[in-house]
């Protein structure tokens, strides 16, 4: 741990969860406040929440308050030990994925290996979450959009993967930490003005990246499983109240947990230009970087998302299989050799 | 000229960000929404809206002309005859009908205004106020006094093409 301080195993055991807990809410509570009520509301010319608290600052309390007021509604047909598994499965994934990822030189949760092949492992869980939703909902349309996720999930999530190799390469390594460190180390033709962040030498990996993202996310224009004009919210639309919630947070706290990822891969993780790696204080200033590259790309995640239309279900396979995976292919071969020749 | 695929996409990202900058610049710069706080503000509707159906009591004659339009029979009129004096001297008296009750049910109108419109003595009129809700619904059953009210908030009509009558309050 970052303390000198000798902890019991149960104490520092406390520590991590209470950590992954503020590491998956206080994100996901920022994005929807920010981003779904606030910037939504400005890009449609109004103002959005403005009576809860200030600039409508509690609006997220209120909402979460009247979603615990609800009836946890279950389908009579509906497989109920299933149905009421489903959200969590899908919060689980997103909280594994948190797991992978450094806030700092020590404020780290866990040191795998391969922590970015764990994270990418873990993340594609939340598509057995969802196919289980929709299916054992015992309703038409539920069933629709989770056989609709599943294809999409499954799709997109090649080439995220493949888009993560080129990374990978470059760094060589697999492990998240030592991943920030190559580009905290890298020098852009020998300037370390602000060293190497990954999306200036991976810029093709960081579009298929944040589309594929996109795409895992459900978000527009990729939200065909849970098209809510045509699904009636897809794979949610049986579930109310507590359950409704888990997958909203869910929902949220990918998006945070992919920004997370593409922060780490792509802008530099939570090191700083200029700041030695190894500093303490980076232990907390460091999760505070993070965060803030955090945000950014949320941004940009839910720009996306609240100004494009919807892809027609076979349009959104074409573009993953005939266009987005042979370019990452490409961008590997082309990653590699120039690898090889540098 | 080819057209750059992308470009449309660049665009629209465009247009939602300045529209962000535009909501969220400061009023004195001609920033601001287009929408207003509306318990806090309010705007004036405009002057044609249906908001609610006034009432001008002395022009009614009870023809139940309304009553029978109406595609919801949401209007109940009860009337009767009286005996007025006569109009000369020594004239019989003239018998005329007096209004008893003049009720709209505003839980079931639909305001698609035909008893506005089909009224031949303009005893009916569209005002564009709107805030009249209630807590129950057999509440919003309202009577002659309060549609009589409402002819307060009913605007002067606006100008019709040069030669028409304007109907008269």
């Amino acid at each position: 741990m970052m303390l000198s301080v000798h902890f019991p195993y149960a104490a520092t055991s406390a520590f991590r969860v209470l950590g992954v807990i503020a590491a998956v809410l206080l994100p996901a509570g920022t994005a929807v406040y920010v981003y779904l009520f606030k910037m939504v509301s400005f890009m449609q010319s109004r103002l959005g929440p403005m009576e809860t608290g200030p600039y409508g600052s509690m609006q997220l309390f209120a909402e979460v308050g009247k979603f615990l007021q609800k009836e946890d509604l279950v389908p009579e047909k509906a497989d109920r030990v299933i149905f009421k598994a489903a959200p969590i499965v899908v919060l689980v994934s997103t909280f594994l994925v948190y797991l992978a990822v450094p806030f700092g030189p020590k404020a780290l949760l866990a040191n795998y290996d391969t922590g970015i092949f764990f994270a990418l492992a873990v993340s594609s869980l939340s598509v057995l979450g969802i196919l289980i939703a929709g299916w054992s909902s015992a309703n038409k349309y539920s069933l629709m959009g989770g056989l609709r996720a599943a294809g999409q999930l499954i799709a997109y999530e090649l080439p995220m993967v493949l888009a993560v190799v080129g990374v990978v390469i470059q760094a060589g390594t697999l492990n998240m930490q030592g991943i920030v460190t190559a580009q905290r180390h890298g020098a852009i033709f020998g300037w370390h003005g602000i060293d190497q962040p990954f999306v200036l030498t991976q810029f093709i990996g960081f579009f298929i990246f944040m589309v594929a993202a996109q795409a895992e996310l459900t978000q527009t224009p990729f939200d065909m499983p849970v098209a809510e004009s045509e699904l009636v919210a897809g794979y949610m639309t049986e579930y109310s109240g507590f359950r409704f919630l888990l997958f909203f947070i869910g929902e949220f706290a990918s998006a945070g947990a992919f920004a997370a990822l593409a922060a780490t891969l792509f802008l530099g993780g939570w090191a700083l230009p200029g700041v030695p790696i190894g500093a303490d204080y980076m232990n907390v200033i460091g999760p505070l970087v993070l965060f803030a590259k955090m945000m950014i790309i949320m941004f940009v995640i839910f720009w996306v998302r609240f100004t494009y239309p919807r892809f027609r279900e076979d349009q959104l396979q074409r573009f993953a299989w005939k266009f987005l995976i042979p370019l990452s292919l490409a961008n590997i071969m082309v990653t590699a050799i120039l690898k090889v020749a540098f | 000229m080819p057209v750059i695929p992308g470009t449309g996409l660049v665009k629209g990202l465009g247009i939602t960000l300045k529209t962000i900058i535009e909501t969220t610049k400061p009023k004195k710069f001609g920033g601001g929404a287009a929408t207003v706080q509306y318990p806090h503000e309010k705007e004036l509707p405009p002057i044609r809206s249906r908001g609610v159906i006034a009432l001008r009591e002395e022009n009614c004659t009870v023809c139940m002309l309304c009553v029978r339009s109406c595609p919801d029979w949401c209007i109940y009129i009860e009337g009767h005859k009286e005996k007025a004096p006569p109009r000369r001297a020594g004239g019989k008296p003239r018998t005329v009908s007096a209004l008893d009750r003049f009720d709209i049910d505003y839980a079931l109108c639909m305001y698609c205004g035909i008893c506005v419109e089909v009224c031949p003595f303009d005893a009916l009129f569209w005002s564009p106020e709107f805030e009249y809700s209630e807590p129950h619904i057999a509440d919003l059953l309202h009577d002659k006094d309060k549609l009589g009210e409402w002819m307060e908030t009913v605007p002067e009509a606006p100008e019709l093409e040069a030669g028409a009558d304007k109907k008269k309050k």
